[in-house]
């Protein structure tokens, strides 16, 4: 009920359930509920039990429900936090049929079947039963919201910033810390979850300075946004401190206004050099039996309802507390002409003064009655009980100060005897200072001199000089409590709303000897779901230490964790939606490649062309083995680009290469081409390519595909950890030049047409390299082969790449050829026995792929040493050759394994395995490359490759690895 | 024989304008990759250079005329022909084709780059000459205030489509903030 429209917007219409409301802009959907009288919101989630708001803050655990409809529609969302806009749609969760019938509170009258610890005694056998039959019931059953399973049609935005001060909160003590800071010239980020700056002075009726707390937060709001060097960020929860002052925060950018293309959330990541924490406090309740019908709530969260939105939680409202804060809630409530039923202080000895509605001292509240929402309250007075007609009760069982940040690197609050609550120690996370109520420190006089002093401490500690702030004048009460967990009863007293724990459920985890607080937790769940046991985890931990006969302080929290509040993960993998996931490598040949239909592969981060499909080929074979042909019979065309080129400059360029590659390469004529194996330290192959002598000391470098980055990484070691007194530069030019693979008998007839000056067989023979003409532009060719055919790579500078392949593409296409993809490209390579990063997987030595004659015993080479270990020359050891099916079986598989023939196909009679494998047009039958124990010495052999995962058995003819052209022929020709 | 035609790395793709801001491409010209040798004297370097070599994070020259901190001991000469010389003090590599150069041109250039970049590029932390390679997205890149409106970002020619999509959803998601 609306109380007052003091400061309040315009009207607004929204839909509860498919029921019309008014509301007011700045009202949530707690608050404009509330003032429609609305007090059931939610059903709890394990029994169903109606449930009402609690909170009016972001640790709200009941009032949780679905904003939107169809793919838009966002589950869980806190009612205490959306805000109202026109049209908004809001629906109730975890209720069927509807909010008021729920058919599934039939889990309510189970209740003493379900207690802790139900899940693990009931659904321990049969296994089956979990996933077929247990988990779809209680999924169903269980009360969250629900995704709507479509594509997420919102967007979503992160991004970094930089502070020298970051202030969490805006209450009090964040208003002045980041006051004192900003005129101290500080760069200033203050943060605050809320849709307006001031925290508690926004609820509270109290004076500031003269003025009311309200309007002295509004006038140091405004004048610190006024500075050029600070920056505001309402609707923003920090969400977690990490290493390096590195802050997650979420900010709610357009939740609060109908969607549009705006992104709906915002992670930022903030690094600020200093912060301080001025996060406040939260509530804590009672526990008392049936503490959880709607109308029973918190004492302050009421106070909020009135004070800053005008609504009435109630029309008789019952006030209930162990401590004079929650004095102030009948005060407010009096005063605003709402009745007030009764106050309830569970100490003897509070001090209450004269005040117009009943007073009870030394009582607690044990029970209330109403289905659907409160009716009345149960008081009970040493011996005497009496009953009180109340449709809102207010609760305060103390103030938890909001300590998790400073938990997020796994320090531990202490506990304070005098507060009964847990607070921060100095110093648990570097650079951090909490400050005001989340220190412990509760009235506002306190508040606002802590913030000053953490603000001035900062600014000294980054070399500034604080001048020290004209403090206004403010409320000063002492916090007096006496702590109360929960009333004695028979009946459920809840702990936690939102997971349904009840007293007893902590009792029984004790019992059954869950006694560590960590263990509890997991035992009963208290503590989990998105309120993470903002509202519960000290009520439950008190009941704990209780029933073990321990204190608090030795059964201590359990862990905090990041985020505060939850974090939808669109949120954080903001940018990473379709495309955005990994940048995306095009070669200059791309464009053309994809109007010639080929469907593209991804190479690490590069796209290349599987294959280039032609009218009539229904398969991807038939195309594979024309292009095959291509480069045996006439013609091929591949762009080879993707391949890593290093470019190696300097004096001690041939001392380096020595170093890295196996083969020797100072000795290298200039003009040319030399194959080369590199290991890594303890002998393994890393990479495999070839390296072309440009000049004297200048050298081109090729690695795979794959092997790119790391080629270039194990430079950098090499040259700045082992050897930096040499005179040796290196750049990946991997982009500069777009390079062609020209592979075929026609290849050189080809490429004279395009040449400035023709070459020959004699003046550029196999393995020649050099600078030349094409087409008018400086490139270079470099006599190379992948396919064993006369080949050459011919590169341009990218700007040239598209039009030189469009132009070889159309010459090899009138001499009966054309553009070639991975798939003939690798058959072609395994026809000649070439390895890739198939073969040289990170197991392999140069032993193991028969190069072994390739590691130069002139010199030394990193991973010579190792690789000569007993172990890596093993004859035993698994080696490369050929695999030609001889049975009656022709299909070969990559990842089969090979066993001698007759010996059953298990793993210790395995002598090797599969590594490629390809229909070869050439042989007219599939071949395949492995590795085979003392494969080399078992030429002619027949043994069985069996393929468990496709239920292959195939007979193989151990062969050499070189199917096509052994003599090499074709290559010099 | 015909010519071969030249198609820069942002070709099709650029400019885009969104709120007020412009990423456009742009021709610096010559991009040679500088490495001087170990032991090399740097006053030889910077005479056959004409500026002297950036410390890191910095830039020396101007449009035309610029030397580009790339990272750990090399700079990017970008505009200038470097002097024949130069190849008895230092590596020097022709990088002209190989990375995709663009403008972002315009008020709150800032903003768009901290969806982007885990750097602070505000002007008070990222002056006007100063550069930084960092990550642009999942992207290495190479970023230069050259104007206090203006920034020059490059990154590996291959991944121009996506640096222009990270850089316009970027623009996006600033200009729908309003």
């Amino acid at each position: 009920m609306r109380v007052s429209e003091k400061g309040l917007g315009a009207q607004i219409g929204f839909r509860f359930d498919g029921v019309a409301y008014t509301g007011r802009a700045g009202d949530t959907v707690a608050s404009a509920l509330l003032a429609n009288g609305v007090r059931l919101m939610g059903r709890s989630f394990k029994y169903h039990r109606p449930r009402g708001v609690f909170s009016a803050g972001s640790e709200e655990p009941n009032a949780l429900v679905t904003i939107g409809t169809g793919a838009r529609s966002e589950p869980n969302v806190r009612a205490t936090v959306q805000e109202i806009y026109e049209g908004l749609e809001v629906r109730s969760q975890s209720a069927w049929p509807s909010l008021k019938f729920d058919v599934m509170a039939v889990n309510d009258l189970a209740a003493p079947f379900l207690g802790a610890g139900f899940y693990y005694k009931t659904f321990m056998w049969p296994k089956a039963f979990w996933e077929k039959l247990y988990e779809p019931v209680i999924r169903r059953a269980a009360g969250l919201g629900s995704l709507s399973g479509q594509h997420n049609a919102d967007t979503y935005d992160r991004a970094f910033a930089f502070c020298d001060l970051l202030v969490v909160g805006s209450g009090p003590a964040g208003l002045m810390a980041a006051t004192v800071a900003a005129d101290a010239g500080l760069d200033v980020i203050l943060c605050d979850e809320d849709t307006a700056m001031g925290g508690r002075l926004l609820a509270e009726i109290e004076d500031i300075g003269g003025g009311t707390a309200a309007d002295w937060a509004a006038a140091q709001v405004a004048r610190l946004a006024a500075m050029p060097n600070v920056r505001l960020m309402t609707r923003t929860t920090v969400t977690g401190a990490y290493d390096g002052g590195v802050y997650g925060a979420l900010e709610r950018v357009t939740h609060h206004v109908p969607r549009s293309a705006a992104p709906l959330e915002c992670f930022w990541r903030i690094t600020a050099r200093r912060a301080v924490l001025c996060a406040g406090a939260l509530e804590r309740p009672i526990a008392f039996e049936n503490n959880d019908r709607p109308g029973i709530m918190m004492a302050g969260a009421v106070r909020a309802y009135l004070n800053r939105w005008g609504v009435t939680a109630g029309k008789l409202v019952a006030v209930f507390g162990n401590n004079d804060d929650a004095h102030r809630t009948a005060r407010d409530l009096h005063a605003a002409g709402v009745a007030v039923a009764a106050l309830i202080d569970s100490r003897a000895d509070a001090e209450v003064g004269d005040v117009p509605y009943p007073v009870h001292l030394g009582a607690q509240v044990c029970g209330s009655s109403g289905r659907l929402g409160l009716t009345g309250i149960k008081v009970r007075q040493g011996d005497a009980q009496i009953d009180i007609a109340a449709d809102c009760l207010a609760v305060s069982g103390g103030w938890n100060p909001t300590v998790h940040l400073t938990c997020h690197m796994n320090g531990r609050p202490a506990w304070r005897e005098d507060i009964a609550a847990f607070v921060p120690v100095p110093d648990m996370v570097p650079g951090l200072e909490a400050a005001g109520a989340c220190n412990g420190a509760f009235s506002t006089a306190a508040c606002l001199a802590e913030g000053a002093a953490a603000a001035s401490r900062a600014v000294e500690a980054l070399g500034g000089e604080a001048t020290a702030p004209a403090l206004p004048e403010a409320e000063d009460r002492a916090y007096r409590l006496s702590p109360l967990w929960a009333v004695a009863g028979k009946g459920r007293a809840w702990l936690d709303f939102q997971n349904d724990v009840s007293v007893k459920d902590v009792k029984q985890a004790a019992v059954e000897n869950f006694r560590s607080v960590e263990h509890m937790k997991r035992y009963t769940t208290q503590g989990m779901a998105t309120d993470q046991g903002k509202n519960s985890n000290v009520g439950a931990l008190a009941v704990l230490a209780d029933a073990t006969g321990r204190g608090i302080p030795e059964t201590g929290t359990t862990t905090f964790r990041p985020p505060y509040s939850p974090i939808a993960i669109a949120a954080l993998g903001a940018g990473a939606q379709g495309k955005g996931f990994a940048p995306q490598r095009f070669t200059t040949s791309h464009q053309q490649t994809i109007e010639m239909g080929a469907p593209m592969i991804e190479a690490g981060l590069w796209y290349r062309p599987s294959y280039f499909p032609r009218a009539g080929e229904t398969t991807w074979r038939q195309s594979c083995d024309r292009e095959v042909g291509y480069v045996r019979q006439t013609v091929g065309v591949c762009d080879v680009s993707t391949l890593g080129k290093i470019d190696i400059q300097g004096p001690d360029a041939g001392k380096l290469l020595d170093f890295v590659y196996t083969g020797m390469f100072s000795t290298l004529k200039v003009g040319r081409v030399r194959y080369g194996l590199m290991l890594r330290e303890d002998g393994t192959v890393m990479d495999d390519g070839t390296c072309a002598r440009m000049g004297p000391e200048h050298f081109v470098m090729t690695t795979t595909t794959a092997a790119a980055g790391e080629v270039m990484r194990h430079l950098e070691f090499v040259t700045q950890a082992l050897h930096p007194d040499w005179a040796v530069a290196f750049t990946s030019v991997t982009e500069q030049w777009a390079q062609f693979a020209v592979a075929g008998p026609k290849s050189l007839e080809l490429l004279n047409g395009v040449l400035d000056t023709p070459v020959d067989n004699d003046s550029w023979p196999f393995m020649a390299c050099g600078e030349v003409g094409v087409m008018g532009v400086a490139g270079r060719l470099f006599r190379i082969s992948f396919s064993g055919e006369h080949a050459y790579e011919v590169a341009v500078p990218a700007r040239y790449g598209a039009a030189l392949f469009a132009e070889l593409v159309r010459r090899a296409e009138a001499k009966e050829g054309g553009a070639y993809g991975m798939e003939a490209l690798n058959v072609l390579r395994i026809e000649k026995g070439h390895i890739t990063h198939s073969e040289i997987h990170g197991r392999v030595t140069a032993f193991d792929v028969c190069m072994e004659r390739m590691v130069s015993d002139k010199k030394d080479c990193i991973g010579k040493v190792m690789a000569a270990r007993d172990g890596l020359v093993d004859p035993m050891r698994e080696r490369l050759v050929g695999l030609r099916p001889v049975g009656a079986v022709k299909q070969l598989s990559a990842g089969a394994h090979i066993f001698e023939t007759g010996a059953a196909h298990v793993h210790a009679n395995d002598q090797g395995y599969v590594t490629s494998v390809c229909y070869s047009p050439d042989m007219g039958t599939m071949i395949g490359l492995g590795f085979v124990k003392n494969g080399p010495a078992r030429m002619g052999e027949r043994m069985i490759v069996r393929d468990h995962v496709r239920d292959l058995t195939v007979e193989v003819e151990i062969c050499s690895p070189v199917f096509v052209d052994p003599e090499g022929g074709r290559l010099r020709g | 024989m015909g010519k071969l035609e030249r198609i820069s790395p942002c070709a099709g793709l650029l400019p885009v304008s969104i709120g007020g801001l412009t990423v456009s491409e742009i021709d610096v010209g010559q991009i040679t990759s500088v490495t001087p040798f170990e032991g090399a004297a740097r006053a030889a370097i910077d005479r056959a250079i004409g500026l002297p070599f950036p410390a890191p994070g910095q830039t020396t020259g101007d449009a035309g005329h610029r030397l580009v901190w790339m990272g750990q001991g090399e700079g990017f000469l970008l505009g200038a022909v470097p002097d024949p010389n130069l190849g008895a003090y230092a590596a020097v590599v022709d990088q002209s084709d190989a990375w995709a150069v663009v403008a972002l041109t315009g008020a709150g250039g800032a903003d768009v780059l901290a969806r982007l970049v885990p750097v602070d590029m505000r002007l008070r932390a990222f002056p006007v000459g100063a550069t930084v390679r960092s990550q642009l997205g999942h992207m290495n890149a190479s970023i230069t205030r050259t104007e206090e409106d203006t920034f020059m970002i490059a990154v590996f020619r291959s991944m121009a489509v996506t640096l222009v999509h990270e850089l316009t959803t970027a623009l996006e998601a600033v200009a729908a903030r309003g």
